[in-house]
């Protein structure tokens, strides 16, 4: 069983951010995966969908659903990051106001995606993206 | 505590999710950090918050939190209750402040998290 799914994300919809970690949700709950499991998933995926609204232009989410694990890949065109070493440093942060303002940006969304997934890795161009893979397993 | 005792002690009403008052939180967590929020592992939990926007929904449908409490007064947009309720959430909005709610529910025997 393989199952692929692609998402958009536009950088600073705040309003939809959260819509394709919500379509995984629910997709994985279908194919009746543990619970727990699901919550780490998707709590990573969303860490991960908000800093793309938060930081870049526009992003895509592509998801690989195997038979004993998922693969998520963002892939961003934006800033990108210019030391991921630091910005894995949990209270660093380089987010507006706004993104403050929506209860985030307090510079604990990477540990806490490293925190959830399996496997997971960063590569960033600075003034042209960055792509970010995570991978847990059932 | 019953959802019901919260709404009594706080005074609050009840926004969304009436068909569940009578079910029991365990723990509660105050907090305007959602950051923060995604980074629990508890279940049945009451999250007691004065930010009230789309992403306090989304934050707690991925953390898996039934109950929101929110403080004073702040208004919960139809989006909001929209989306709570297509996840079975129930909403709660106390006139009182964080502090003042918190030390309530605390005092009346619902555990902190930490």
């Amino acid at each position: 069983m393989i199952i692929e799914q692609t998402y958009q994300v536009r950088g600073g919809d705040f309003a939809h951010a959260g819509d394709a970690s919500s379509k995984v949700k629910k997709l994985l709950k279908q194919l009746d995966v543990d619970p727990r499991k699901i919550k780490s998933i998707v709590i990573a995926l969303y860490e991960a969908e908000v800093n793309i609204v938060a930081h870049a232009w526009e992003g895509i989410i592509r998801i690989l659903i195997d038979r004993d694990h998922i693969r998520m890949v963002l892939e961003d065109k934006g800033p990108g990051i210019a030391d991921i070493e630091q910005a894995m440093v949990e209270g660093y942060s380089t987010a507006s106001r706004e993104v403050r303002e929506m209860g985030f940006g307090a510079g604990m969304g990477l540990s806490n995606i490293k925190r959830n997934t399996d496997q997971m890795e960063i590569t960033s161009r600075v003034g042209e993206g960055t792509v970010l893979t995570m991978v847990n397993y059932f | 505590m019953k959802i019901s005792t919260v709404i009594e002690l706080t005074e609050a009403t009840l926004v969304c999710g009436g068909d569940k008052t009578e079910l029991m939180v365990e723990r509660a967590f105050s907090s305007d950090l959602m950051s923060d929020v995604l980074t629990l592992d508890t279940e049945g939990l009451l999250l007691i918050t004065g930010l009230a926007n789309i992403q306090t929904i989304r934050t707690a449908e991925m953390a898996d939190i039934h109950y929101i409490l929110f403080v004073r007064n702040k208004k919960v947009t139809p989006e909001m209750a929209e989306l709570a309720g297509e996840n079975h959430m129930v909403l709660l909005a106390t006139p009182f402040s964080l502090f003042k709610t918190s030390g309530i529910l605390y005092k009346h025997g619902l555990k902190p998290v930490y």
